[in-house]
């Protein structure tokens, strides 16, 4: 008995230190971006800022046109989710519940590209891009989407399979199409993952750094994550500053996390354990 | 009956071609954005093309030049695959210990879980600015908790060999998300199997070795597969944090490709370079795969070797 209780004091002490080192790096940032400048660069450092300047909030985020930046990162991530949510709900569905000739050959293909690479496609894309005089335009971050997403279809093909047939049978005496089932049967009775794949498809596109990186010159056209690098080649040195807007740009995929949290890890055990 | 069986034909006829129908914006996609892209890399790797002129045809120089006379390409490829050796399976075996303590029947299971969730969500450029300022010699966050332990911690990001170690930190802070996978694994493992060997007298290592890692072998497995694959691509966090430096010592293998393709414009090389990324985790990926025969467990399998 007391050995147990011993060992579950070492769980709770192992947990609580890792909690702390996991919370630490956020702990420090918003430290940071309530600091002083020159309280920034003190040795050691002061862990709650004195003064605390709010103040670094507001004028962090005038110095560049962060509010255009978050409008840029609004319409590529909106414009990519709708994308990759409806095309890859009809082609999961043509995958789980329609039978025809070549669809497993074709599902196969759907697979192997999930574990492709996206560099090895990158240059030609560019090229592409470029005569069709799409550069420095959110096309080619969006238009890709826009013809669904193989590990999206994946996972709506998975759950879409689970969905009983019985319930289509019915819909056929009554008279509905292939096509109406997956409208007004199918989809309805998949909230689930389409709330993951919206989850998934926003946080891949909110972070996403490269192909903004590459695709886009101009600063009216900066995502946030652009933005967020053009500053830092700017402000290098003022980290509270840095920080600050850091912080504010993470901020939406938190407050998604905690409001769909439990969405989050359904679909990350769904997809990551089978 | 004659009409019954026509009708059935024009029913099937019907769904193959509203299967083809709503498949084809992925097959689409997949010729436009996988398939001509793909050949077409392959194409270029083998010319010389600044994307002013015309492509000129130069044969295998690309590869020639990539594996035996550009030392920074190997170099980049060698750090890339060192940075992952290291960094993956530190994080499976961080992200099971942390899934073995919190499926021990605790309180607060959904906070702890929450918090070492978190930070698996977020990256990118912001995370990759938290991160040096964190490493920050001078002013950082962990070289203030070092000297409070009355450690002098190194220069991180701006020493050369401490800042490949900078990213395999930086990687384990989001743990969690691995974690997360092998929390949902354990808790589907049968608890009479785990009866049965308390039964038989077998303490925590015994149930560890025997129960709880072949049982989970199948997600283990995933989960390396998809890191590794993942991890090979390390691009933001080195552009941000050191962009390559110092002397080279971060120029992981995209870095190196970004530069040659949209810093000189050189982009058959950086096909070249493209490609043999893609054979190199295409060769790992099967080498992953052969090994999983030997110790991943699946079952409803019969085991032909001994138990």
């Amino acid at each position: 008995m007391r050995k147990k209780f011993s060992s579950k004091i070492l769980v709770y002490f192992l947990l609580i230190s890792g909690s702390i080192a996991v919370l630490m790096p956020f702990f420090w940032m918003l430290s940071t971006s309530l600091k002083k400048l020159s309280h920034v660069f003190r040795f050691p450092p002061e862990f709650i800022p004195d003064p605390i300047v709010w103040s670094n909030y507001p004028e962090a985020l005038t110095q560049l046109p962060f509010g255009l930046y978050f409008i840029n990162s609004i319409l590529v991530t909106g414009g990519c989710l709708l994308g990759e949510l409806i095309v890859s709900a009809i082609v999961a569905y043509s995958f789980a519940r329609l039978r025809w000739k070549g669809r497993d050959f074709i599902f196969i293909i759907c697979l192997s590209t999930m574990m492709l690479p996206r560099q090895v496609t990158l240059i030609p894309e560019f090229i592409i891009f470029k005569e069709l005089g799409l550069l420095d335009t959110f096309w080619p971050l969006i238009l890709p989407s826009w013809f669904g997403n193989p590990f999206y279809i994946f996972l709506m093909r998975q759950y879409f399979l689970t969905i009983s047939t019985e319930l289509d049978d019915a819909a056929v005496i009554d008279g509905c199409s292939k096509f109406g089932i997956f409208w007004r049967i199918i989809l309805p009775l998949s909230t689930p993952v389409l709330a993951t794949v919206a989850i998934f498809s926003f946080q891949y596109n909110w972070n996403d750094f490269f192909r903004p990186l590459i695709f886009l010159f101009s600063n009216e056209n900066f995502t946030l994550a652009l933005g967020l690098r053009f500053f830092q080649g700017n402000y290098g040195t003022q980290w509270n500053y840095l920080m600050a807007v850091s912080l504010i740009v993470m901020l939406p995929l938190i407050i998604v996390f905690f409001v769909a949290q439990k969405r989050f890890i359904q679909g990350v055990v769904f997809t990551g354990y089978k | 009956m004659n009409k019954l069986s026509l009708k059935n034909l024009n029913k099937e006829k019907r769904e193959t071609i509203l299967g083809w129908l709503m498949v084809s914006p992925f097959l689409i996609g997949f010729v436009c954005f996988t398939a001509i892209p793909m050949i077409a890399s392959l194409i270029i790797s083998f010319t010389e093309w600044d994307m002013l002129s015309n492509p000129e045809w130069i044969g295998f120089d690309n590869y020639k030049t990539l594996f035996f006379e550009d030392p920074l390409a190997l170099h980049s490829l060698n750090i890339t695959i060192l940075f992952t050796i290291v960094s993956i399976p530190l994080n499976i075996v961080f992200g099971l210990a942390l899934a073995m303590l919190l499926n021990t029947s605790i309180r607060g299971l959904s906070i702890f879980r929450t918090i070492f969730y978190l930070p698996a969500i977020l990256s990118g450029v912001a995370v990759a600015l938290m991160w040096r300022w964190i490493f920050s010699s001078e002013f950082g966050l962990l070289n203030a908790l070092l000297s409070i332990i009355g450690i002098e911690g190194p220069a991180w990001l701006t020493d050369r060999i401490w800042v490949l170690p900078s990213f395999v930190i930086m990687r384990l802070w989001s743990v969690g998300g691995g974690m997360i996978i092998y929390l949902a694994g354990l808790q589907s493992i049968p608890t009479n199997l785990y009866e049965a060997a308390n039964i038989d007298g077998a303490n925590w290592w015994h149930r560890t070795r025997f129960i709880t890692l072949p049982m989970l072998s199948p997600t283990i497995f995933f989960q390396l597969i998809v890191g590794f694959i993942f991890s090979m691509q390390i691009f933001t966090e080195a552009f941000i944090m050191t962009n390559g430096g110092p002397a080279d010592a971060s120029l992981f293998y995209l870095l190196y490709l970004y530069r040659q393709a949209f810093q000189y414009f050189d982009m058959g090389y950086a096909s070249a370079l493209a490609w043999v990324l893609f054979i190199v985790i295409l060769l790992l990926t099967i080498i992953i795969f052969k090994t999983g025969r030997f110790w991943v467990y699946y079952e409803g399998e019969t085991k032909r070797t001994n138990i």
